[in-house]
């Protein structure tokens, strides 16, 4: 672990990625229970290309990809509320597209090299500034999820009696879905685009099998992502594998555990 | 002269280019037990989602009086099949009735919590607070929305089908619960029923709305109307359906 630290790079990772963990998995909790579950990984095919195009124009990979994502978050969000074409398929249709679009720049551009850093993940992809970015997104994420905590609870658990009672839901839906863009897009260098949308999903459905409450599956939630992720980060150095893939693994390993415990737990209670 | 809190003029209203209520006109007085029935399709959600303001009325307008605001409705919802598989405690999901009330203030006052509580207790669930609310049964979990929509308003309640799903000892229960606190917490209800029997036995009021024909008085008039005549022996018809098919299956079955 100490050892780790030695390397710059690696210190770097493993700050944006901690801190990426946590607000992947305290967003994942609202999104999972509202069946946005697909939201985390459209957008990350989107932030794929949006990647390929700031490298084919020589731009910051963040401030091309913040701005894009974001804006397709709030697409999705009011196409997903408006309920002509259906959710998950608006969703589909959009990351496919951005996908495609990414592979044809980079294919006309680039080496393998980055197509297959964008897709899979690299952890050496961060950069001093984009360490500076990412830690402003992250505390952003984390003190907007804090304050408001209350309401996303209201109006994950019933949007249609927080709207009657006067919560402005329709604006932390769209609250939850630029942070879920901020989250995704710093979080893909390290995790890639096929994979940063587990760190949103996984945590929560962990913290479900044994918790019961919100407050407890959601602090749950951040504290499994990221013993989660230093783990990854730890077997990602010592076997040499790549980070994306670990972490995934470790994610499953950590939900296999718990549904195991949540079984034993949960008989006993009824038994 | 009673004053009213909600009044509807000539309200149409619909989704998706379809009109589904026509100049549909009724007032609800403080302390109303106002029960809305009637056949699948004829405009009782879209009514209620108009009343809320999750919805925006084609023509005519509903007026609030009486110093309510349209906010100030606590609604009980039909139950999502989401909630089936949430992770909150009882708690949590009655405190969430005071968000609207918190305005934009991130965190709950004290006031809201005793709120919270008195409602806790007014419904009989403090024992199971603490418990998960998908592990409850059907029964309880509509107590638990009831005081949720309590902690939203003492004023108004509006609850869609509140004993759909229900079986008949807990309907009773349920329907004993809301009779008291309409009568001894002076709380206006307004109800969406398919129970025709429980709407006349606890309801002082009927809307009934079918295919756009709209019959709204006391529940007395409403028993001498012919609508009702039709609805009670149609309602009839279908149990001896239902009782006829069911005993030609025990008698498949016994063969």
């Amino acid at each position: 672990m100490f050892e780790m630290l030695q390397y710059d790079f690696l210190v770097r990772a493993l700050v944006v990625g901690l801190l990426v963990s946590v607000c992947a998995s305290l967003l994942g909790v609202s999104l999972v229970l509202k069946r946005y579950s697909m939201i985390g990984d459209g957008l990350s095919h989107v932030g794929f290309g949006a990647l390929a195009v700031a490298s084919a124009l020589n731009l910051a990979p963040l401030h091309v990809s913040i701005p894009v994502v974001m804006l397709a978050a709030f697409v999705l969000i009011k196409i997903s509320s408006g309920g002509k074409i259906k959710g998950d398929a608006a969703i589909a249709l959009l990351s496919s597209s951005a996908m495609a679009i990414g592979i044809i720049i980079l294919s006309k551009t680039n080496s393998g090299a980055d197509m297959n850093s964008y897709m899979f993940g690299s952890i050496m992809a961060i950069s001093n500034e984009d360490l500076v970015l990412s830690v402003i997104c992250s505390v952003v994420v984390i003190a907007l999820f804090v304050l408001f905590y209350n309401k996303i609870f209201g109006v994950t658990f019933d949007e249609g009696f927080s709207k009657a009672t006067g919560v402005k839901a329709d604006l932390y839906n769209t609250v939850l879905a630029l942070l879920t863009a901020l989250t995704v897009v710093v979080g893909m260098r390290i995790m890639g685009a096929l994979l940063i949308s587990s760190l949103i999903i996984f945590p929560a459905l962990t913290s479900m099998r044994v918790f019961r409450s919100f407050k407890s599956v959601t602090i749950c939630s951040a504290l499994v992502a990221s013993v989660c992720y230093i783990i990854g980060m730890e077997v990602t150095y010592n076997m040499d594998l790549p980070a994306g893939a670990s972490v995934v693994v470790v994610n499953l390993g950590a939900f296999l555990l718990f549904a195991i415990i949540g079984l034993v737990v949960h008989r006993q209670r009824k038994g | 002269m009673e004053e009213y809190l909600i009044k509807c003029n000539n309200l149409s209203a619909g989704y998706e280019g379809q009109t589904v209520i026509k100049n549909l006109s009724f007032e609800v007085k403080q302390g109303d037990y106002l029960c809305i029935v009637g056949e699948n399709g004829s405009g009782k959600s879209t009514l209620m989602k108009t009343i809320l303001g999750l919805k925006s009325a084609a023509s005519g307008e509903i007026i609030f009086g009486g110093g309510l605001r349209q906010k100030e409705i606590g609604y009980l919802p039909q139950q999502t099949a989401a909630q089936k598989d949430f992770p909150a405690t009882v708690k949590e999901v009655v405190m969430s009735g005071c968000l609207g009330r918190s305005g934009i203030s991130p965190f709950y006052s004290k006031a809201d919590k005793k709120l919270c509580n008195d409602n806790i207790e007014l419904l009989g669930i403090k024992n199971i607070q603490h418990r998960s609310y998908k592990e409850l049964s059907c029964g309880q979990q509509q107590r638990v929305l009831l005081a949720r929509a309590l902690c939203a308003t003492r004023k108004l309640l509006l609850l869609d089908e509140p004993v759909s799903g229900l079986d008949p000892m807990v309907t009773n229960e349920m329907y004993e619960i809301i009779s008291r606190l309409n009568k001894e917490e002076g709380v206006t209800v307004i109800m969406i029923s398919h129970d025709l029997q429980g709407a006349l036995k606890y309801g002082s009021k009927i809307l009934h709305m079918e295919g756009g024909e709209y019959y709204f008085g006391t529940t007395e008039e409403y028993r001498s109307t012919d609508i009702f005549h039709e609805m009670s022996t149609c309602d009839c018809h279908c149990c001896c359906e239902h009782h006829n098919a069911r005993r030609k299956k025990e008698d498949e079955e016994n063969v």
